[in-house]
């Protein structure tokens, strides 16, 4: 156990370093020109961060959840969009590392993830499913001799799409199964094509750099994961985003108080009066709101750590679980903002350029795109649903 | 008594096939049964058997085919003959 704390440690103190040294110098240009934060990804990747979370007998970091939800943090409050990246990849190689025992295939791929630091996209959204998941339109279509499936997806929005190695792609179990019926299948670079299909000049979140594209593949049939995909959203891809979007979500809005913070001990700086200026309470009550951020994102990691360490995961495939993990997102996604929105109102102009130390503006930004992402309002559809039949909430 | 699981599927989980021409352990949810008609669906069941579902039980696998359905009755005391 101390073994596995000084790997999360060593692992956490490279992330800072990282997110210090090369992150927070570049978030202003990467946000400015919407452009790939590709300082941050290499350096990331000389510290072997892209396999972090992959286990040591493959190569791998071996640390914790816990810790990889950390960076996320640690990342948000410097650079949003690094940040981000870091997250979905993570997403990714988390979820295939969680339902890859039984898979020659995918083990030997994840050794590659960790000698190469290969970056996984995730294909997850597709157009005509209105945003939802569990829903796949394009099918993988098995050869006639059974040993390559090939597969086209119309994809509205692929996150860093064109700087990924290799993509995370979500279809249609084949031609004839209904559109519920999924598989979620790992495409190497060299077996995909991608004909961006839109721009990129979004409010926030610029540097994930996240146009359309269609996406065109051919694979072999190992390299779609066995087990129902169902278990492995519920299991995984499910709570593992959420968690780390949030804690990212925290960290933006961490650093825009940080910024307010900043502000306000500059504006009191040198006064003698009797009581804290209007500003600094205005500070008191954002702290409030920041506070109620954090415990959200808190219980939400150790409620899955601990739900995660039962056997059989079995909490994970409750009901529950699913309305315990979409309500973390729309919580977190909603306060990220308000926290920033808070700040900005602490610091008032100088908040609001953006060429000011306490500039807020790009962590507004940001966070405005947290609620879309798997849209809230989608997400409260399948709540209400659920809802109806859950008891213990 | 199965057959009364089969007409509440039929009534109630939308789906695009004949429920009768599904095998007992058939998967409902390949057969295209949605995440809402399937809690649609728990409703019903709850309804007609008098019967309520824990939440330890409230999971995909449990209601995913007509014997899944028929054996998490029987773990609430409710016996359906196959």
């Amino acid at each position: 156990m101390s073994h596995e704390l000084d790997g999360d440690r060593a692992f956490l103190d490279s992330i800072i370093k990282v997110a210090d040294e090369i992150a927070r110098p570049h978030a202003d240009s990467v946000d400015r020109d919407a452009r790939f934060p590709s300082e941050s990804l290499a350096a990331l990747r000389a510290e072997r961060a892209l396999s972090a979370g992959i286990g040591s007998e493959l190569g791998g970091g071996g640390v914790s959840l816990s810790a990889i939800a950390r960076a996320c943090f640690e990342l948000g409050r410097r650079c949003g969009s690094t940040a981000m990246v870091f997250a979905m990849h993570h997403i990714q190689v988390a979820t295939i590392s969680r339902h890859a025992a039984d898979s020659p295939w995918l083990e030997q791929y994840l050794a590659a993830v960790a000698a190469d630091q290969r970056l996984v996209a995730s294909v997850t959204t597709e157009l005509g499913t209105g945003g939802d998941m569990g829903r796949s339109i394009a099918p993988l279509t098995t050869a006639g001799d059974g040993t390559s499936c090939t597969f086209e997806k119309q994809a509205p929005v692929i996150s860093y799409g064109a700087q990924a190695d290799d993509l995370f792609v979500t279809l249609r179990r084949s031609p004839d199964a209904e559109q519920n019926d999924q598989v979620v299948a790992v495409v190497q670079n060299g077996q995909f094509t991608l004909e961006q299909t839109g721009t990129w000049d979004p409010l926030g979140m610029r540097g994930t750099c996240s146009p359309g594209f269609v996406v065109r593949g051919q694979i072999v049939p190992e390299q779609a994961l066995s087990a129902p995909f169902a278990q492995i959203m519920a299991e995984s891809m499910h709570p593992i985003t959420h968690i780390l979007w949030s804690h990212l979500w925290l960290g933006i809005a961490t650093d825009a108080f940080d910024r307010a913070r900043a502000f306000v001990r500059a504006a009191t700086k040198g006064k003698s009066d009797d009581a804290p200026p209007p500003v600094a309470v205005r500070l008191s009550h954002l702290m409030s709101e920041l506070s109620l951020l954090r415990a959200a994102v808190d219980s939400g990691l150790a409620e899955f750590v601990e739900a995660s360490a039962q056997p059989g995961r079995e909490q994970l495939l409750t009901m529950t679980s699913t309305l315990r993990f979409n309500n973390l997102k729309i919580a977190t996604s909603e306060q990220a903002p308000r926290v920033c929105q808070g700040a900005m109102g602490v610091c008032g102009i100088m908040g609001f350029k953006n060429d000011s130390p306490f500039s807020v503006g790009r962590h507004l930004r940001d966070t405005m795109s947290a609620s879309l992402m798997i849209a809230n309002e989608r997400i409260h559809q399948t709540n209400a649903s659920l809802l109806l039949i859950a008891k213990d909430v | 008594m199965t057959d009364e699981i089969r007409q509440l599927i039929k009534d109630f989980g939308r789906l695009p096939v004949d429920v009768d021409t599904l095998a007992s352990n058939a998967d409902l949810y390949q057969a295209g049964m949605s995440s809402h008609a399937s809690v649609n669906l728990m409703l019903a069941i709850e309804d007609h058997f008098d019967v309520e579902f824990p939440d330890r039980m409230l999971t995909r696998g449990v209601f995913e085919s007509v014997d899944a359905i028929a054996a998490a009755l029987a773990e609430l005391g409710i016996k359906v003959p196959v």
